[in-house]
């Protein structure tokens, strides 16, 4: 079973206490934008194996959201943070380089 | 190929069964094809079988990373129904269900369909109006549903509580001519077919990258080295996002994992498959007699072919509810498999921004039921280089244009 802290309340719990919110950090295109960047902002995912930055709400708690990084292939959690970042904090980055000394970082 | 036929069995017991042969060759891999098919599931296979068989195109290689039909052809609970609200839906679904009528006389090989029907209760008013509505629009489509009441839906499966303590029972979308297969034979029957025409089927190979120039695809990396190709034809289910970014272009699909379990087997007692869509689960019986149960698929990417815990509490509380009978026995197996879900809740047969690659993917919870149709349609795609008629409307850049075939509307879930 996952287990994840959300940051906002500190309260650490399984994954039934949250809802996942999908893949964190996408840049939002609206109106005006081109069809391409708007369809790839609305629709298409990176969808990695391996380390994954994603959203998630404190449903059956403080209700906040929040992020995480995930690995989607082990489902070992490297750390969650506050969803008001535009890229994941150093000490996540590190966390991950820690322990995925392969991974190519944040893009 | 050796013929499968009572006269071969009977022949067969006379020299102790010593004379049958492998079903399909394994064969080390060639330095080119006119056609790679990457994924030897059940879309795969066909698709190559289709090339082969309407089309002629028999240089193909179908290139395996575990083995035949390990993805989640082997892994689903094989419920297959075409009772789909969009048209393209309903198009594709149903050529696809009519296609298994004859399959195991098309393959010589007995893929065990058993058209038993398929029943999707209605438990709540909001439902009823929309099996309703699908029921109206499969006759339109000419495929044959009908709305039953809770009487007939008793009659039909007497261990069903109709009563249940949340939802009851309001009646039920029924599709006479739905049923289930054999998934493995499946994939078996195919990769024979697809041998005897030549074809290598080449297992325990992994594609790691996509080779091409100006904007056309070369061939496929492999662990078994590279391999160059004509065409591409991409049918890899929950590894779509990884074979895309290897061909450099990005996919409106997210990996899940969805999740099923079997009971112990027990007497012959329900000979339809139910859905419960609005309490989230859903049941049949194998032949072995086992109760083969399936539920919902997790929120959250994930590549682990294992899902949550409580999703399988959810699940059989649900049908617990449903068949109180059930709530004693044990349960033998579970596993998950990693399905591809897209925006729309459709799949994906198209043309890629790579040239003279193509994809087919985004068949999420439900696709064992498309595998011949998807693989005819995909056959047509690769072989002309342009969608036919069942194929044109999934393609990966609808997206963009706005025209959905929306089928999360018409159910919650989609087996
Ligand atoms: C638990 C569960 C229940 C389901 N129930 C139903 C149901 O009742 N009815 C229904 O219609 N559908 C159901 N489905 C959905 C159905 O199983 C799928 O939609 C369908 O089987 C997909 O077939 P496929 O051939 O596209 O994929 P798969 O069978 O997954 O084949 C893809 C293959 O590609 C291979 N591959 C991946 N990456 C690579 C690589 N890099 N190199 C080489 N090979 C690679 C994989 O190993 C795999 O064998 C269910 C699915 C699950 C998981
Ligand atoms: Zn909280």
């Amino acid at each position: 079973m996952l287990l994840l802290t959300c940051p906002c309340c500190g309260v650490t719990a399984e994954e039934t206490e949250f809802a996942p919110g999908g893949e964190a950090h996408l840049k939002r295109f609206g109106p005006g934008s081109s069809d391409a960047d708007y369809e790839s902002y609305m629709f298409n995912r990176k969808n990695p194996r391996g380390v994954h930055f994603e959203r998630w709400r404190h449903a059956y708690g403080c209700g906040k959201w929040f992020l995480a990084a995930r690995c989607t292939m082990t489902l070992e959690v490297f750390g969650t943070y506050p969803a008001q970042t535009v890229e994941p904090p150093a000490e996540i980055v590190a966390a991950i380089k820690a322990k995925r000394p392969e991974w190519e970082g944040f893009a | 190929m050796k013929h499968y036929s009572a006269f071969a069995i009977a022949r067969e017991a006379f020299r102790q069964h010593t004379g049958w042969g492998r079903a399909w060759a394994s064969p080390e891999p060639r330095k080119s094809y006119d056609v790679i098919i990457v994924g030897a599931g059940g879309h795969g296979l066909a698709t190559a079988y289709y090339l082969g068989h309407r089309y002629g195109i028999k240089n193909v290689a179908i290139i395996e990373k575990g083995w035949l039909g390990g993805g989640n052809t082997g892994r689903n609970t094989t419920i297959i129904r075409s009772n789909y609200l969009q048209d393209p839906s309903a198009a594709i679904y149903e050529k696809s269900r009519s296609l298994y009528e004859t399959m195991s006389q098309d393959l010589n090989y007995n893929v065990m369909f058993s058209p038993r029907g398929v029943m999707m209760l209605a438990q709540t008013e909001h439902e009823k109006r929309g099996y309703l509505r699908t029921e109206r629009a499969n006759a339109l489509q000419g495929v044959e549903t009908r709305f039953i009441s809770p009487a007939e839906v008793k009659k039909l499966v007497p261990i069903i509580n109709l009563d249940g303590p949340r939802y009851p029972v309001l009646g039920a979308l029924w599709q006479a001519r739905g049923g289930t297969a054999r998934h493995d034979a499946v994939a078996w029957g195919y990769a024979r077919a697809c041998s005897a025409m030549g074809m290598h089927v080449i297992e325990q190979c992994a594609v790691t990258g996509v080779t091409s120039e100006n904007g056309m695809v070369t061939g496929v990396n492999t662990t078994k080295g590279h391999i160059g190709c004509n065409k591409l034809g991409i049918v890899v289910a929950g590894h779509s996002g990884a074979l895309a970014d290897m061909a450099g272009f990005r996919l409106p699909v997210e990996s899940v994992a969805l999740q099923a379990l079997v009971s112990e087997p027990i007497k012959p007692c329900m000979d339809v498959v139910v859905m419960a869509n609005t309490v989230h689960g859903y049941m049949s019986q194998s032949d072995k007699g086992e109760m083969v149960i399936g539920g919902g698929a997790d929120g959250f990417n994930n590549y682990t072919q294992r899902g949550s815990w409580h999703h399988i509490e959810e699940t059989v509380r649900a049908l617990v509810e449903t068949f109180p009978m059930i709530s004693r026995l044990k349960m033998l197996r579970q596993w998950g498999g990693i399905v591809d879900m897209t925006g729309d809740r459709s799949p994906i047969i198209s043309k890629t921004p790579l040239g003279n690659c193509f994809i087919n993917c985004g068949w999420g919870t439900g696709g064992f039921k498309a595998t011949p149709g998807s693989g005819y349609a995909m056959a047509e795609l690769v072989a002309k280089g342009e969608p036919g008629p069942l194929a044109e409307a999934f393609s990966m850049f609808r997206f963009r244009e706005g025209r959905f075939i929306d089928e999360s509307v018409a159910a919650g879930v989609a087996h």
